[in-house]
Parts: structure tokens; sequence; C-alpha cells
């Protein structure tokens, strides 16, 4: 097994932002590991996801729930359909530790959904929490920071 | 729709022809002028929600919200008691208090020429005051300070208040209603809520009434819902037997529950435009006991009482205008209106004291998967509204239709209990809207 390399963590990223914008939801949620959580806070530098609301914090089951309700029969609100786009500054290694094989790469976004005429951007910074499963690097938490976590928005109903 | 033209304007006939037996006008959800007239006279002769107590509980503490579109900032004043103020400076205007809250210490000061305040509005002083001598201030406005709101009233540390002077007093107005804040209070083990868990703010492209009339609309759930709580059903069934069932999924399935379900958990419609669904079961009366909670409530209360106020599990209660309140899962929405066709949503979530966080972990939970603007839910619904608001503005029809289970001796009848899918609750918000549209036109 060769060593997880700088590289193949910014990589790592820059490749799920391409699979969001390309709706290839189901391929997204092999990237997580199965106690993987996603995690989008309510309140600037928000620490407990428990006893304080965010905007997003979902584990496996409630992302699946998303995924296969954005393609349902019967989901009006994705009739018709968003559309994303993530444009990322260069992902930064925060911390990697090949013995233990944890490893937090942060990037500052510009993410925009749109849907029909209407267009929506947004600006943050995602911490992707990443370990190496069996020589292949996981989600374990990805938590995205918006800048403005606690103004109020309209639907957002994709991933950022 | 008008904005320039005089439609509605002093005109409380032509106000009350909007709401018909079964049907209302789509004026009264698309027209600017009746919105404004809303604000004028509706938001004014009414009982509005303004905070929580909790928000404010050491003197000098503030926070700033709306009464309608009336700024106000609500104020722990010096001797203890909860201030409304209007949110302007008798001098320019300015806005006096800026974050949405914060200690103002003894007094405000307005950031633009440093006038300042007591926490009850009153003028307090001014930079170079001899300015003002023999210019005939004492008879101007200003020298009254900031405009304190006239009727308070704090009822279980809720605090609401009225703009106008006169209309109903607080206990006409609310009733029997006032039983829904009692049971969410009551069932802290210390009778005492604190605000708790952040708030989600949610805009809405539609009427702030889309809002109400959904909180009793119990045949939306399992049509609108389909998508997000039906595929969480679905999802979920696909797990490996004997997985224990998770709280998300708790939340969201009984969405799914059929028509007889709604039909018989039952609507009670009280006076005044309040209501509430879930009479005698609800769509929060099957989640898991919280370790350690009910032996805290039979403590407190004895268990005959403690049984009491736990199975009273009462779904969506409306307080009218614009405000919607869930005891069992302590929460409660508010929906601040902007325009016709713009509202905010804030959902607010409640610690009941003395009990265990697993309650409001429950609590915050259920905000974020049923009311964020990320909510699978909230998309359902959100889509709905916005499509109303734009279909309303056809010319091919004119009336949405709110007849379901009318009884033309409805009129007549206060406090009554009927079936769970009856619209008399969007008949009687929109009786009463009437009514205060106009007592003070």
């Amino acid at each position: 097994m060769t060593a997880i390399t700088e590289k193949n963590l910014i990589d790592f990223v820059y490749a799920e932002a391409r699979i969001l914008d390309e709706q290839r939801f189901e391929d997204w949620l092999t990237l997580f590991t199965e106690d993987a959580y996603y995690w989008m806070p309510l309140a600037h530098d928000q620490q407990d996801p428990r006893l304080h609301t965010s905007l997003m914090y979902e584990d496996k089951l409630l992302l699946r729930v998303r995924i296969e309700r954005l393609t349902g029969q019967r989901t009006f609100s994705q009739q018709p359909k968003s559309r994303s786009h993530h444009l990322l500054q260069a992902p930064t290694v925060e911390s990697s530790d090949a013995g233990t094989g944890e490893h937090v790469v942060r990037t500052a976004f510009l993410y925009t959904e749109t849907r029909l005429d209407a267009q929506t951007t947004y600006a943050g910074w995602s911490t992707h929490h990443l370990v190496e499963v069996e020589g292949t690097l996981k989600i374990r938490l990805k938590r995205v920071d918006l800048v403005n976590c606690d103004a109020a928005f309209g639907n957002i109903q994709l991933f950022m | 729709m008008s904005t320039s033209t005089n439609t509605y304007r002093g005109k409380p006939d032509a106000i009350r022809a909007l709401v018909r037996d079964t049907e209302v006008h789509k004026d009264a959800y698309i027209d600017q002028e009746v919105f404004e007239l809303e604000m004028e006279h509706l938001f004014a002769n009414t009982w509005v929600y303004v905070g929580h107590a909790s928000q404010v509980p050491n003197k000098g503490d503030y926070y700033t919200t709306t009464v309608g579109t009336e700024d106000v900032v609500m104020v722990r004043h010096s001797d203890n008691s909860v201030r409304v103020l209007y949110n302007r400076c008798p001098h320019k205007g300015v806005k006096v208090a800026g974050e949405v809250c914060g200690n103002t210490g003894k007094f405000f000061r307005c950031p633009y020429h440093a006038w300042t305040f007591k926490t009850d509005g009153s003028l307090l002083a001014i930079p170079l005051k001899k300015g003002y001598e023999n210019t005939g201030f004492e008879s101007c406005e200003a020298s009254h300070g900031m405009a304190p709101v006239p009727n308070v009233h704090v009822y279980r540390d809720f605090v609401f208040c009225r703009l106008n002077p006169g209309g109903p007093s607080f206990e006409e107005f609310f009733g029997e209603s006032l039983s829904t804040l009692d049971n969410m209070v009551d069932r802290s083990p210390e009778g005492k809520l604190e605000v708790a868990g952040g708030v989600l703010r949610y805009m809405h492209n539609c009427n702030w009434k889309m809002l109400v009339d959904n909180q009793t609309d119990t045949c939306h759930p399992m049509v609108a819902h389909e998508s997000s709580a039906g595929t969480a059903v679905k999802v979920w069934n696909e797990a490996p037997e004997g997985t224990p069932k998770p709280m998300a999924v708790e939340q969201f399935a009984p969405f799914m529950s059929p028509y007889e379900f709604f039909e018989g958990m039952g609507i009670r419609v009280w006076e005044n435009g309040h209501g509430h669904t879930g009479v005698s079961n609800s769509i929060h009366a099957a989640y898991s006991p919280v370790p350690g909670y009910w032996e805290q409530m039979v403590a407190a209360y004895g268990e005959e009482r403690a049984k009491q106020i736990l199975g009273d599990t009462r779904h969506n209660t409306v307080y009218f205008p614009n405000i919607m309140v869930k005891g069992p899962i302590q929460t409660l929405r508010l929906f601040k209106p902007i325009a016709a066709d713009k509202t905010l949503v804030e959902s607010w979530t409640f610690r009941l004291v003395g009990a265990p966080d697993l309650l409001l972990e429950r609590t915050t939970m259920y905000n974020r998967l049923i009311n964020a603007p990320t909510s699978v839910v909230g998309h359902d619904d959100l889509e709905m509204y916005e499509r109303a608001q734009q279909g309303l503005h056809s010319r091919g029809r004119d009336w949405i239709n709110i007849a379901r289970l009318y009884d033309p001796a409805e009129k007549e009848q206060k406090n009554v209990v009927t079936n769970g899918t009856n619209e008399m609750q969007m008949r009687q918000q929109m009786r009463a809207w009437a009514q205060f549209m106009t007592e003070s036109m």
C-alpha cells in the first residue's frame, strides 16, 4: 500500500465536487464511511451538532433519503431539477497522520445552485475529515461552514 | 392587484367581501394594498407574539424583532419587567438597537447623535441640551423618547403585544387556546422553558397566511410529503431487520399516516382564529420514551398529573395571526410578514428546564429535519406555497376554496372539536381576519 500524498488528498476534494456537480449521487454516497456525517452548522464556529440546531447533520441513512428523494416521481420541488456548480480554492491539508490514516483538508468555495431562472450563490469553507479504509480515502465527516450560516435562505436542495 | 389604486383602503365592506363562508378571494393573498392594511389593522388589533422572556434574562438585555412589519425592541427594564419599544430614535428616525440581541446597560444610546433613553423608552439625556431651550421642545413628540408599545402581556414567559391602544384584552383574545402554551411549559419538571438550540430562518416567497393555513391542513402531508417522509419510510424498510429505529425515522414516518389517522385525531377550533390539530392523537404521539424523564415528571407533578400532561400530544396549535406552537416537540414557528408575496419563517426551539438533554436533542433534530431551508419536508411545502403564490395571479379563477366539511351552523359554535380534516379552522381564521382587519377602519 502506497502512502497517501498531499496531492491524493487535494485531488480527492476536487473529485468529490465534480461528482456532485455531475449529479452522480450514488457514487458520491460511496465516498462516505458507514458512520459518516455531513454537517452544515447553523451558527458561526458551532461545536455542538446535538443540542444546537444545524442546517444539516445527516448520517448515511438521511443522505440516502435525500438522494432517493431527488429522483422521485413525486418530488415536485425538483420539477424542474436543480443544478449545482462548485468553484473551489486550492485545498490545504490541515493535518495528515500516516499512522492512523486520518487527514483533514480545508477548502474555501463558492457554490452556486440553480433552478430554472433562479440562481443563488453561497460562499464558505468545507472541511473534509478523511480516513483510509482498505487503501482508499473515505469521508468520515464533511463539515460545510457558510460565511452567512445564520442568514435567512430559500430552498437549498443539493449538496455543497 | 393594486398598489397605487385604492380598492380596499377605508372600505371595510370591500375587505369583508373577500371572505365568503367557504371561499377566500385571491386578493387576500396577492394584493399589496391588502397586505399594507393587514399591517396597519390586523397586526395592530391582535395580540402578536414578540419573543420569550428567557431571551432577556437580565436587566438591560434586549432582543430586536418585528411585530407585523414594525421594528421593535424587547428589553428587560430596570424594574425587571419586559418592555417592548418601537426601535426608532425620536430625533432622526435611526434604529437605536442594532444587534439581534445584547445588553444595553441602563439605557439605550442612539449611535447617530448620542440621545439616550431609559429602557422604558423615556428620554434620558441629549448632548448640548441647552440648544433646545425656548424651542418648544417639551411639546415635541421627540421629548417623549422612544415610543413604547402600550399593551404588553407576558404569559408564562411568552411575550405578546397589541400595538393599538384599544381592542380585546389578552385573556379575551386567547381564551382557552392558552392551554397549548400551558402544556408545553408544564412538560418541564420545573415548569419553565428557555429558548435554546438556535433559530432557523427560512425565506418564503409567498403570503404569510399560506403558512398559517398549512398548519392545520391535514390533507397535504401524505401527498406533498410523499417525496420526503415517504422516501424515509422506504429507505428505512430496506434496513436489515432488527436495526433500531432511528429518531429521524420516528419523526418522518408519521407524516405518511393515512387520511383516516388525520380524520380521527381531530381539530379543536377556538375563537378569534386560534385552533389546533391533534385532539386525541397526533404525529407526535408515538415517540420513544426518554430515559429518566417520566420519573422526573412524576416527582414534580404526581403520576396522574404527569400522565395528563404527557398524554396531551397536540399536533399544531395556531395562535392567530402568525405563530404555531408544538407542545410535544417544544417548537414555535413565527411567520413574519414582509410583503404580500414574502414571508420570513423563524422556527424557535425550547429547552424543558430540568429535563434530560435528549429532549432538546430531539427538538433540534425535528427543527432541522422539518423546518430548515435545507429540510426536505420544507422543500415540499415551500414548492407548494410558491406555486400557489404564482398560480393565484391567474385570471382563470378568483377564489381559494376552504369548503371541506362546512356546516352553516358552525359560525355560532364556540370551542368545537371536529373531524381532523375539517377546514373549519381555516374558515375561522379568515372570519377573525375580516373582523380584526375592519374593526379599526
